[in-house]
């Protein structure tokens, strides 16, 4: 898979040396060193919390570093504020985009810097640029293109093509494939080539190994702020990068066990001929066409598909948080109405949903008062929350889901990813669920955490709780599920058992192209 | 999974936050208790009972509304209505004192004070209707707050002058004025209604099931949602219950006028804003109480009253609000970013 290095000798087009970074009470970065040569991709990994956001906030002239050097091309320079690094050829491409969504794709490019004559802006010139910088990254965007209406991915090559109008020597991009489809991956990784083969640096931070193996050159490997390695690709294997990140092996990273349930059990939930029509941007589209499928006490179904498949509509509308046209909801054989989340949780359902911070926390409320908000109504008299009896709920769940965070006091917005996605899946523990939907369960935290998210799932299903995981990682699907079903367009396109999913099944049924026959 | 190792460093930074978090929490409050110690060494009149009642009860009709404007302003709303309200049900309360305007007609002198109770439930009844119809316009149709409430402004008060024609409802039974103009004790009777109210306030908040839905509403309305909670009666409700304090408000005012005017209440909510807004309660949601209203409100009477008894001139009065408002926002802002 990977490319064959031959960085060119001489100095390297960056150079960071001993850089430390404190802030209140935390060492964030500790004598980190990392190294980007012309014309090669880094990937930089790490947990949650290593220092990778830290040492990059410090490379864009967010931060300053307390002590270290910064050499570009072998020149020593002090980057005050993030302007200045893009003036010295330092873009950054964050997870969460700078776009203006009201703005065209040629206005994003350019703003701040439009071509004008006395203060008027060349249109035409500012696009006939826009084009030349797309055109260069192999993308056919329309530069008049308003950034609302792109995909994630259309946008994304949006914030590549600003970065380049920059005359970019080094692009960093943080988790840039953590909303794509693994089409739109490869298209990506494809563009990375691109800007490596044209003498740029690119640093890419990532938690997917694969994606490493596919990109990178080299691997620097960050944790608790300090260097933990740094490896050639070909001296690499992702069992050595998983034992950097976490200074330890962890083993198999999902576990297959056996399924919690006997086979023919009836289904807990069944979900019949859920159609609907109408999304936000295309009331014509058919979202949901006659979606079939059941879940059994202690069973694990994955929902597997691409983005906008249907997978994430399927989970709201079994919840009750978007309606249906048409179809029928059953919890033990018995038709349910279900209009709204109250109406699902009443029936012992539970959702996770998939954005953690925007649909799920409170995030300038406690821990204590975040794992408690579905289930208050038992902690109530008289009108009058029992605190005692709801500290002691909250502290069971923080002990029993390993949710670290030094009290219950604590705001959830101060958590890991992954200790925030714990207190979700606590918040609808405490109702002791029958059903429980995970929407993208494990999106942008660590592997460790992961990988206790994951065993808490297996845990759930063998006390007999019916789960349905959502998710776009296949190799997650693949580990947690007992049974997955893949959506293609808003239909169930097919079923997998475990024995017969492989990553190659899924895109079948998920794409309907074959991908071996079409190799061959 | 054994990553007990991993260490956590971001929670490590809380212990150092607290401290800057702490004195922009408590800033309003240091402000006041300053002024109120420079005041009483400049002015010894300003410590006279007297004089801190009588302050305590001119900030209590708006200190009422503003109680109510915490629960609005904690779900990220705002109503702009309730100086009106206040001044239409003042009104309408008054008619029900006086039997005018067709409302239980033929008391004009009122031997057993049963009039009192009368006027009572209508401003109560007014103000609860009209929180009613708003929030359901907001909270059921999605129309924004700001505009249903801003329309509100216009409407009430053009209620008010239709209500009698333009002409101020004046004098009443003495049963009714105690409750504008009485004192238990030596405390004048709004003042109580006002301290009740934000014990009660804070009580409601801090310590009940419905306290914490409206702090979960307004820190997250869609998690909030997906979690079971009904956001729509939630919504509704923290505008009945501004309704309600401002319809309050009218009645205590009314009495302690001894007269329902067209222009009473005008302005009242921009000061029962701004008492939320110093008081530390984030017009983003979710963030604040009812204590910090208090103080807020309190901080605005002090003020006022400093100004007058250093007799400078009262059209100062709401510039130095306005930049106390700005100045507490500010510092709570920087805060936040220090915290980050």
């Amino acid at each position: 898979m990977t490319t064959e290095t031959n960085a060119p000798p001489g100095p390297a087009l960056l150079r960071m040396a001993g850089i430390s970074k404190q802030f209140p009470g935390v060492k964030a970065l500790d004598r980190v060193t990392l190294e980007v040569r012309p014309g090669e991709c880094l990937a930089l990994v790490g947990e949650n919390g290593a220092g990778k956001s830290t040492l990059m906030k410090v490379l864009s002239g967010v931060y300053q570093p307390d002590e270290g050097e910064i050499l570009l091309s072998g020149q020593p320079v002090t980057l005050h504020n993030p302007r200045q690094a893009q003036d010295l050829g330092v873009s950054i491409i964050y997870q969460e985009f700078n776009l203006m969504p009201n703005l065209t794709v040629a206005e994003n490019i350019f703003v701040g810097r439009e071509p004008n004559r006395g203060g008027f802006v060349r249109r035409a010139e500012m696009t006939h640029q826009a084009r030349l910088l797309l055109d260069q990254l192999g993308v056919t965007l329309p530069p008049n293109a308003v950034v609302r209406d792109l995909s994630v991915a259309e946008q994304q090559m949006v914030e590549i093509a600003k970065a380049l109008s920059y005359d970019a020597r080094i692009v960093i991009m943080d988790e840039p494939t953590s909303a794509l489809t693994d089409t739109e991956v490869t298209a990506l990784l494809e563009i990375v080539r691109g800007l490596t083969a044209r003498g740029l640096g690119v640093i890419f931070i990532t938690h997917r190994l694969d994606e490493v193996f596919a990109i990178a050159d080299r691997v620097t490997v960050l944790r608790d702020g300090q260097n933990a390695g740094d490896l050639d690709i070909a001296e690499a294997t992702p069992e050595r990068i998983v034992r950097m990140m976490v200074g330890r092996e962890l083993g198999d990273l999902f576990q297959k066990e056996a399924p919690a349930h006997a086979p023919d059990a009836p289904y807990v939930l069944e979900v019949r001929g859920l159609s609907r029509a109408g999304s936000r941007t295309d009331p014509s589209a058919i979202v949901l066409d006659d979606v079939n499928l059941g879940v059994r006490a202690g069973e694990i179904v994955g929902l597997a598909g691409l983005v906008g498949s249907g997978r994430t509509e399927v989970a709201r509308a079994i919840f009750g948080a978007d309606g249906f046209d048409r179809g029928q909801i059953l919890i033990d054989g018995v038709p349910v109405a279900i209009k709204s989340p109250r109406d699902a949780i009443a029936r012992g359902i539970g959702l996770a949903p998939e954005d953690r911070k925007a649909q799920a926390l409170v995030l300038n409320l406690a821990v204590r008062e975040n794992i408690t908000l579905a289930s208050l109504g038992s902690l109530v008299r008289f009108g009058f929350v029992m605190l005692e009896a709801e500290r002691r709920r909250a502290e069971e769940f923080v002990r029993v889901l390993r949710v670290r965070t030094p009290s219950l006091e604590q705001k959830v917005v101060n958590l890991s990813g992954g200790n925030q996605q714990k207190v979700v899946i606590a918040k609808w523990l405490a109702l002791k669920p029958r059903v429980l939907i995970v929407d993208e369960p494990t999106r942008g935290i660590d592997i460790g955490a992961k990988a206790e998210v994951h065993s808490l799932l297996h845990e759930l299903a063998e006390q007999g709780v019916a789960i349905l995981v959502v998710s776009s990682e296949l190799p997650e699907v693949l580990g947690v599920s007992d049974r997955i079903l893949v959506m293609r367009q808003g239909r169930i396109a097919g079923e997998l058992s475990r024995t017969e999913a492989t990553q190659e099944a899924i895109m079948t049924l998920a794409t309907g192209i074959d991908h071996a026959r079409r190799a061959a | 999974m054994a990553t007990e190792s991993t260490a956590t460093p971001a929670l490590d930074s809380k212990q150092n936050v607290d401290i800057v978090d702490l004195i922009s929490r408590f800033a309003p409050l240091i402000f006041l208790l300053l002024l109120i110690l420079v005041m009483s060494i400049l002015e010894p009149g300003f410590r006279s009972e007297r004089n801190l009642f009588n302050v305590m009860r001119q900030i209590s009709f708006i200190g009422i509304m503003a109680v109510g404007a915490t629960f609005v302003i904690l779900t990220a709303g705002i109503d702009l209505s309730v100086g009106s309200i206040l001044a239409f049900a003042g009104i309408v309360g008054a008619s029900a004192a006086k039997g005018t305007r067709g409302l239980l007609e033929g008391g004009v002198t009122d031997p057993g004070g049963i009039r009192v109770l009368y006027a009572f439930l209508a401003a109560i009844g007014v103000g609860l209707a009209i929180g009613l119809l708003q929030g359901g316009l907001i909270g059921k149709l999605g129309i924004p707050a700001f505009i249903v409430t801003l329309g509100g402004l216009g409407a009430w008060r053009g209620a008010t002058l239709l209500w009698s024609d333009g002409q101020p409802i004046s004098s009443f039974s003495d049963a009714f004025k105690f409750w504008g103009q009485g004192s238990i004790g030596p405390v004048p009777v709004p003042v109580v209604v006002f301290l009740l109210f934000v014990l009660i306030g804070h009580i409601v908040l801090k310590y009940t099931q419905y306290g914490r839905w409206i702090y979960a509403v307004g820190g997250n309305m869609e998690a909030a949602r997906l979690s079971g909670l009904n956001t729509t009666a939630l919504i509704v409700s923290v505008y009945v219950i501004s309704g309600l304090c401002a319809g309050l408000a009218g009645f205590l005012l009314t009495s302690r006028l001894n007269s329902a005017e067209q222009v009473a209440g005008q302005g009242y909510e921009l000061n029962a804003i701004a008492a939320v807004v110093i008081g530390g309660t984030s017009l983003f949601g979710g963030q604040g109480g009812v204590i910090g209203t208090f103080i807020g409100a309190v901080l605005i009477g002090v003020l006022n009253n400093s100004l007058v008894i250093l007799n400078v001139s009262p059209y100062f009065q709401p510039i130095v609000v306005g930049a106390i408002i700005v100045l507490s926002v500010y510092l709570d802002q920087l805060a936040k970013q220090r915290a980050r």
